[in-house]
This record gives structure tokens, C-alpha cells and sequence, in this order.
């Protein structure tokens, strides 16, 4: 039984609690209503709620645990030899064992047979190993006893879990209902009880944002660990070199040196904030300070629109027009621009996050008080020289939280960067040359087949939490200087 | 008197005109800045869409040959048995259609070159459509039917003009003779361009001809159902709590930042966290787009919870408090008050969620979602890809025939944002409310 089916037929009961509580509640008070302490409704939602809650959180533990538990399982039977072995042989068992072990249910009897045949030495293991294929379970190399005795253990765990599973929460359901069938009486606080319950859904919800960053944290971080265990940590933040090798698994080859990419990272952003800062700041002072609501009303979702587009499209764009086009435009002033540079992503990913600036910016200059300006105009300063005397400056901590903030999509962009931005690590000052970025990185040492034990992928994951510790600071930083500064005329 | 003549030159004489002209010179570059600023986000913006739709336009259309194909009996199903399924599944159907062109063309069935040169103006894919025809519907085997067959790659490059006539013979992809078969079938009105089903239809090919959008749009049709039914709930869930319940102090503090802190994580970064968690931890299968769901709906959460709080927060307190005063519990205000009333801002919030987690692609690179996948999926768990990601693997593809294929899946993408965005912005006009 699926867990979706178990799932959905606990809602069915659910559903059946919450009517046999109600009757049960008017039943109980003698049809005067009047004497509950709660109305009707109330005692099925009670009834309903004890029914199916501790099922489904049972559902949800076994879900967590199962996988966990079945592994160490069947870990038991790989032997000694194994078990002594370093994490990395570990992990490429057990790969063996859950792909032998996945295809044990499909195997005919007779199939079975053999398996058992070759687990207890009666045939050679390479015997098993036709009959696993036969099933599209391909080995690379004849398994070991051990590794069949292992799968075999590990296909009866889940087997034994999958029927274990839903015995056990219908019957957690069954006896939630009997009790709390046998407390329904008209003194019963059905409704506090009701809303309490509720409430902590509702906290549980709002939970799962601290629970996905402290995720994000973990899982990035444990990987990372596991990194270094391969790669010194000032290799990695001082090294001037990105050259990772593929090596056999366990062993680090090539360089890992950061810094190139940091640099590519850093370089791009700023081109792209070259392009952005200005056009968004004028845009934000044309449309709070001069524009009649018109053109606002027309210009303003325009702008907006670019921040909407997709990534993926600014990539594609790039990548067939605008990196040729840049090319081109240089072939014929005599420069030599790279249709994959430091420029062409630059400026698209600049275009990208121009609304991030403009829209900040608008509302933090039309925050800033009208008695300002008026003052300003008293004194006969030009409406230009008002904005750059005094709104500016007023406004100044704002823009530059809207900046940072802009800095940080820049950092943290990554299909513009994939499409456009080249993947030679290269520490160049040059903007017309391709150089590579973290995201740009994190893609490619991801993308291909790779093992999770190896540092060519898990590097990755250094690289994740390095772009997440710096984004993370700048937005910080960013938040704390808007909101400080939203204070001042409050 | 001559002081105020004195005093009144410094704002009248020679020198003070020249510096207020300069002022308002000043004053109107300044001014055309701001001008220049936003016509040039404009002028981009126009740009971007003008070369996406004018790269574009042309994958919805394909060049097909429409030829007399005999599904002859020996070819087929040589056995004669008609529950031969697998005969009939392997048998040649890329003969049937080059037999027929040759026919049609003319062609000398001895020549060996003049016959490769023939078989390069249709598609690879010929075969699939011949097969799929006979096994729809076996009683074809026998007869002669006329058939619009898929052209290649090529020869729907040069009736779309990506292909210069003008270019010399031994430099162009195609040879001057395939031109003129093309020509001659054009002017039979055998050959023509023809509304391209097959892109909206189609999975993944290697050939640009046959690669269609079908099982991208699948896989982001599963993904969008995983985020609306978890992150809808969850989000407004989180954002009643926060609003409604949560106690000012550290713990609503911490919640508060976190979300405001992971809207603007870096959606690569939770691409990674799915790897880690849903992938290496739970053992979900890589590529489903159940996984892709999932963190989609970590990353959508945010939004949807800060818009969520913004529209909670519009509701009146006038209404809470009669509410109240008729005794009301707390979740009664919300269930029959607070959560309708501000229903329509939800929905908008909801959907610029959903355009968000629509366009994204950078995590459904991290969970292997790049998979070339042929077949339809038929449940969230099996291999799929998304929109944006097909999108991807098209535009790193080498061929001529995908740079197309890419701007029109770019159209669709942008027409399905569109459509979402005006859905936003209707309702968000028609259920504006004044308190």
C-alpha cells in the first residue's frame, strides 16, 4: 500500500470521525443543544482531528525513518571487512545492495531461487548476476555473497515495513477514535481544543521557513565538511588555480583554488551593477520626481516586466544575439570581444536588475518629506539641483540598501552567467574576456553522473555555502540599512 | 537707491543671466537623463522580445512533404500475421517513405548517391509517424496513402531562408540538386510549411525537427500542481500565524527575518538543499518533478507568505472588532472574516508565486532535471523536465534547427507569464476593495 493511498483513505475516515462526532454529540446532550459546551460541529472536528493527527504524524516519522533503518539493516550483513571500511566503500556497497535490492521484487520464483542458490554458495554469484540483468539490474562486477545477503535482507526490511506500515497507523487511528469517542459529553471543551489543535498547524507552518534555512545550512555545511576532508581549507579560499581533475573516488586531484571564480563572480556583478545603477537611479528620480502619473502609470509595470522575464530568456538572449552582436561590434572597431565575456554578461544580467533598483529607489525618494523640497525650492534651487542637494543625499542610505541588494541577485544570478558568461577560470582585468563564476561552477560540477563522494562534486557544495554566506551577508547588511533609515521620519 | 540697483544686478546683470541660462541648461540635461534611463530599459526591453519573436515565430511552423506512401504488406508484416505486434513495431518504415519519395522525385533507385541525397530532405523521425499511423490503425497495411511527412532539418532551413541560396554550392548544407527537388515539390505543392503540432507535442529528440515541448510541459504542469497544493496551504497557514497569533517577541522576530532572508537566497543554493535533502536523504528519484515541486515550494514560500501578510493585514480592524464583540472566537474571525476578505490579494500573491517558480531553473539543473526524456510521464515521480530547462538543454545544443526551437519555447514560456501576470492583475482590479 502506497503511502498516498494510506493517506488518502485516513482522510476518508477523517472525514467519517468528524460525522460520528457530531452525531455522538447531539446524541450525548438528548437533542438540547443548548447543553454542550461546544455546537456539534466542534466534536467532529475533535473527533476528526484524533482519528487521523497521530496517524498521520506516525506516517510522517516512518517516512523519515524507514529508509534510514532498513540501511543499517541490511549494513549489518556486508561482514566485517566491510563495515571497517571508509565511508566511501561503504557508500559504493550499499549503492550495489540497493540496486540489487530493487530489483528482488521482480524476480519469478524460481529467479528467486537462484538468488538464494548463490547467497547460500550453492551456484556461483555470477549466475545471480544473469538473472539480475535479465531484470535491468546491471552490475558492474559479479556481487559478493555477503552484498546478496545484504540486498536480500534489505528487500525483506522494506517489504516488512510496507505492510508494517499501514497495520500500524490504521490502528494508532482506530484507538484515537475509540478514546476520543468514549470523552465526547456535552461538558467536552470541543471548540478550545479544536483551535488549539488548529493553532499549532498554524505555527508548525510558519516553521517551515526557519526549517528550510537551517536545511539549507545543514545540508550545505555537512557537505562542505566532507569536502574539506579531501581539500585543505586555505587550498580552497587562497588558491589561484580552478583546475579540478577527475580522479577515482575518495581522492582529490587538480586544484580547487576559489579565487577565480570569486573574481569572475565579482566582476560581473559589478559591470552588470555599472549598467544598472545609473539607468535605475535615473529612471526612480524621472518617474517620483518628474513624471506626471501617466507616464508612471505606463512606465512603471514596463519596468517591472524586465525583473519578471524569466533568467533563463536573458540567457538565451545573450548567448544568440547580444554576445554575437557585442562580437561584432567590436570586429568592426578594430577590438577583439569574446561573444562570451565579461561584458556581454555584464550588461544583460545589468539590464536584469534594473527594476531591483529603480523600484527600491522609487519608494525610498518618495519617502523622503515634501517639506524638504519646498524648503529647497524657497531658497530658488532648480528642481535638479533640489534632487541632488537634498533628496539625494536624504535618500542616500536607502539607495545604497536598494544597491546591495541588486549586488546580491547579481552574486547569486546563475543562468545568464551559464549561457553567457564563458567557463574558463580566468583572473583577467580584462572585461572583453570570458572568465567563470561560482554559479557558473556549482552547475557544471553538478550536472554530470557523479557519486557523492568524490570532490569534484562536492566541491559544489562549498561553492554553495560560499555564495550563500556572501549573499547572505549582503542582504543583512541591506535590510538593516533600509529599515534604519525608514525610521528617521517616522 | 544704488545699493537696490547694485543688489538687483546681481540677480538681473550680464553675469547673473549667464548663470541661471547655465542652470537651466543644467536643469534640462538633467531631466534628459532621467528620459534617457527609462527609454533605454525600454528600448532593451523591446529588443529582447523583438529578437525572441523574430528567432521565433518560425518553430511554430514545419515543412513537411506530402508523398503517396504504400504500406506494403512484405515490408510491414511479412508474415502476414496480424498479431505479429513486434513485427510490426520493428518493421523498415524509413523504406516506405524513401521508396515513395524516390518516386516521387524520380530519383534512379541504382544510384547510390543520388538516393543518400534524396533521403537527406526528410526526417529522421519519419519512422515513429509511419509507425504510429499503422499501429492506430492496422487495416492501413495494403493500401497507398498520401502522407505529409516531416522534411529535415535542412530542407525546412531553406524554405524558412536560414539557408542562403546565394551561397555557393560546396559551402552551403545543402547540394544544388537537392535545392531544385525542393523547388520542384514546392511548386507541386507537395512541400509546404505547416502549423508544427509536434512542438507542442513531441519529447526529447536529438534531432531539432522531431524535439517537441510535450513532456517539459508536463513536468511543469506536475510541478505547478506540487506548489499550489503545498505551498498555497502552507503559506497562508504561516502568514495567519504570524499575523494573527504569533507573540512580538524573539521567536516571531527569527521567523520574520528567516523569510525575508530566504526570498532572497539564491535559487541555485536551493537547488542544492533539494539534492541534498529530498534526493541523498529521502532517496527520492533524481529528475521527478515531484523533487522539482518540492523545491519549488521552498522557494516560493517567501513571496507568497510576505504577500500573504501585506493582504491579512489590509483587513480593517473595525471588522475584527465586531466580530469579536459578537463572540466570535479568534479562528472563527479568521475562518469567516479575515481569510475571504482578503482572498483576492492572496490570489495575486499566489499566482506572482507560481510565475516565479514557472520561470525558474536554476535548482531543477541541481536535482537532474536535464534529462533527455522521450516518453510522457505519467505520475509526478517518473524522469521529466521542465519548461525553463528544455529551454536550457536546447540552447546548448549545437544545431542550427534548435536556436529556433529554443526562441519558440521561449514564446511559450513567456505567453504562459503573460497570461498569468493579466490574470493577477484583473484580479487584483476586480476585488480592489475601498475600505
Amino acid at each position: 500500500m502506497s503511502t498516498l493511498t494510506i493517506l488518502a483513505i485516513l482522510i476518508g475516515l477523517g472525514i467519517f470521525a468528524y460525522f460520528i462526532g457530531r452525531m455522538r454529540s447531539i446524541q450525548v446532550c438528548g437533542g438540547e443543544q443548548r447543553t454542550l459546551h461546544s455546537r456539534p460541529t466542534y466534536h467532529g472536528y475533535y473527533l476528526a482531528s484524533l482519528t487521523v493527527l497521530p496517524a498521520i504524524i506516525l506516517l510522517a516519522a516512518w517516512g523519515v525513518a524507514e529508509r534510514p533503518a532498513t540501511r543499517y539493516i541490511a549494513m549489518q550483513e556486508l561482514g566485517p571487512q566491510v563495515l571497517k571500511g571508509t565511508d566511501a566503500e561503504k557508500a559504493l556497497a550499499m549503492s550495489v545492495v540497493d540496486s540489487i535490492a530493487d530489483g528482488l521484487p521482480e524476480l519469478t520464483p524460481e529467479e528467486d531461487e537462484v538468488l538464494r542458490k548463490a547467497r547460500l554458495g550453492f551456484v556461483t554469484t555470477s549466475d545471480a548476476r544473469d538473472v539480475l540483468g535479465r531484470h535491468g539490474v546491471v552490475l558492474g562486477s559479479d556481487p559478493g555473497r555477503n552484498v546478496i545477503a545484504a540486498a536480500d535482507e534489505l528487500a525483506s526490511a522494506r517489504a516488512t515495513s510496507r505492510i508494517m506500515l499501514p497495520i500500524a497507523c490504521f490502528a494508532i487511528a482506530a484507538l484515537g477514535f475509540a478514546w476520543g469517542y468514549s470523552r465526547i459529553r456535552p461538558g467536552l471543551r470541543a471548540r478550545n481544543i479544536t483551535e488549539s489543535v488548529m493553532r499549532s498547524g498554524l505555527f508548525l507552518a510558519s516553521t517551515v521557513a526557519v526549517l528550510t534555512t537551517v536545511g539549507i545550512v545543514l545540508s550545505v555545511l555537512f557537505e562542505t565538511i566532507h569536502f574539506f576532508q579531501f581539500v585543505s581549507p586555505f587550498d580552497y579560499f587562497f588558491g589561484t588555480v580552478w583546475d579540478p581533475r577527475f580522479a577515482t573516488v575518495g581522492k582529490a586531484e587538480g586544484q580547487f583554488g576559489l579565487l577565480p571564480l570569486l573574481w569572475g563572480t565579482l566582476f560581473i556583478s559589478a559591470v552588470a551593477l555599472l549598467v544598472a545603477v545609473p539607468v535605475g537611479l535615473f529612471a526612480a528620480i524621472y518617474m517620483s520626481e518628474y513624471a506626471g502619473s501617466k507616464v508612471r502609470a505606463f512606465a512603471k509595470p514596463l519596468l517591472e516586466i524586465l525583473a519578471g522575464i524569466p533568467t533563463i530568456v536573458y540567457g538565451f538572449f545573450a548567448l544568440t544575439v547580444f554576445g554575437p552582436l557585442l562580437r561584432d561590434l567590436g570586429f568592426n572597431i578594430g577590438l577583439d570581444i569574446s561573444a562570451s565575456s565579461v561584458l556581454t554578461a555584464g550588461i544583460v544580467m545589468g539590464v536584469m536588475i534594473i527594476p531591483f533598483v529603480s523600484s527600491l529607489s522609487d519608494d525610498i525618494i518618495n519617502a523622503v518629506p515634501q517639506s524638504l523640497r519646498e524648503g529647497s525650492y524657497g531658497l530658488g534651487a532648480t528642481q535638479s539641483e533640489t534632487i541632488k542637494k537634498v533628496i539625494l543625499p536624504a535618500a542616500l542610505p536607502g539607495i545604497v540598501g536598494a544597491v546591495l541588494l541588486a549586488a546580491s541577485r547579481a552574486i547569486g544570478e546563475t543562468m545568464i552567467v551559464v549561457l553567457a558568461a564563458g567557463i574558463a577560470a580566468n583572473l583577467t582585468l580584462n572585461p572583453l574576456e570570458p572568465v567563470t563564476t561560482i554559479t557558473v561552477k556549482i552547475v557544471s560540477q553538478l550536472t554530470g553522473d557523479l557519486e557523492f563522494n568524490s570532490p569534484q562534486t562536492l566541491v559544489a557544495f562549498a561553492l554553495g555555502l560560499t555564495l550563500f554566506v556572501i549573499t547572505l551577508a549582503l542582504n543583512v547588511y541591506a535590510l538593516y540599512i533600509v529599515r534604519k533609515y525608514r525610521e528617521q521620519y517616522e | 537707491m544704488t545699493d537696490q540697483t547694485a543688489s538687483l544686478a546681481s540677480f538681473t546683470g550680464e553675469e547673473a543671466q549667464k548663470k541661471l541660462r547655465k542652470r537651466h541648461r543644467a536643469e534640462r540635461r538633467f531631466r534628459a537623463y532621467g528620459i534617457a534611463a527609462i527609454l533605454f530599459a525600454l528600448a532593451f526591453l523591446c529588443f529582447l522580445f523583438g529578437s525572441i519573436f523574430s528567432q521565433g515565430w518560425s518553430a511554430f511552423l514545419q515543412t513537411s512533404i506530402k508523398l503517396p506512401v504504400q504500406f506494403s504488406q512484405e515490408v510491414i508484416n511479412p508474415s502476414g500475421n496480424p498479431d505479429a505486434e513486434d513485427e510490426i513495431f520493428r518493421a523498415n518504415y524509413v523504406k516506405l517513405a524513401r521508396v515513395a519519395l524516390y518516386k516521387e522525385l524520380g530519383v534512379d533507385a541504382d544510384n547510390r548517391k543520388e538516393r543518400r541525397a534524396a533521403n537527406d530532405l526528410l526526417s529522421r523521425g519519419v519512422d515513429v509517424q509511419l509507425r504510429d499511423m499503422v499501429l492506430r490503425d492496422p487495416s492501413i497495411i495494403g493500401k497507398t496513402e498520401d502522407v505529409w511527412l516531416l522534411a529535415s532539418d535542412n530542407a525546412d532551413a531553406l524554405l524558412k531562408g536560414s539557408i542562403d541560396r546565394e551561397t555557393p554550392s560546396d559551402r552551403r548544407a545543402m547540394s544544388d540538386q537537392q535545392v531544385a527537388w525542393i523547388d520542384q515539390l514546392v511548386d507541386n505543392g507537395d512541400m509546404k510549411k505547416r502549423f508544427n503540432t509536434g512542438l507542442f507535442l513531441n519529447g526529447a529528440s536529438s534531432s531539432p525537427e522531431t524535439a517537441g515541448l510535450g513532456v517539459a510541459l508536463i513536468g511543469s504542469f506536475f510541478m505547478m500542481l506540487t506548489v499550489v497544493l503545498l505551498a498555497v496551504p502552507l503559506g497562508v497557514c504561516a502568514a495567519l500565524y504570524l499575523e494573527e497569533y504569533a507573540p512580538k517577541g524573539k521567536i516571531a522576530d527569527t521567523i520574520e527575518v528567516n523569510i525575508n532572508n530566504l526570498a532572497a537566497v539564491p535559487s541555485i543554493v536551493f537547488g542544492l538543499l533539494g539534492l541534498a535533502v529530498f534526493i541523498n536523504f529521502f532517496g527520492l528519484p533524481r529528475s521527478a518533478s515531484l523533487v522539482g515541486g518540492l523545491v519549488l515550494t521552498l522557494m516560493t514560500l517567501p513571496t507568497i507568505i510576505i504577500t500573504t501578510r501585506a493582504a491579512i493585514r489590509a483587513v480593517p480592524p473595525s471588522i475584527r472588532e465586531a466580530a469579536l464583540g459578537v463572540g466570535a472566537s479568534k479562528m472563527q474571525l479568521i475562518g469567516h472574516h479575515v481569510l475571504p476578505l482578503s482572498l483576492p490579494g492572496i490570489l495575486t500573491g499566489t499566482i506572482i508565486g507560481l510565475v516565479q517558480a514557472l520561470g525558474e531553473t536554476a535548482p531543477l539543473l541541481m536535482i537532474g532535471m536535464v534529462a533527455f526524456v522521450v516518453e510522457y510521464p505519467t505520475t509526478p515521480l517518473e524522469p521529466a523536465t521542465g519548461l525553463p530547462v528544455q529551454i536550457y538543454m536546447w540552447a546548448s545544443s549545437a544545431e542550427r534547427g534548435f536556436v529556433e526551437r529554443t526562441a519558440g519555447a521561449t514564446m511559450v514560456l513567456l505567453a504562459f507569464l503573460i497570461v498569468m501576470n493579466s490574470l493577477a492583475v484583473y484580479l487584483r482590479n476586480r476585488f480592489e476593495r475601498k475600505w
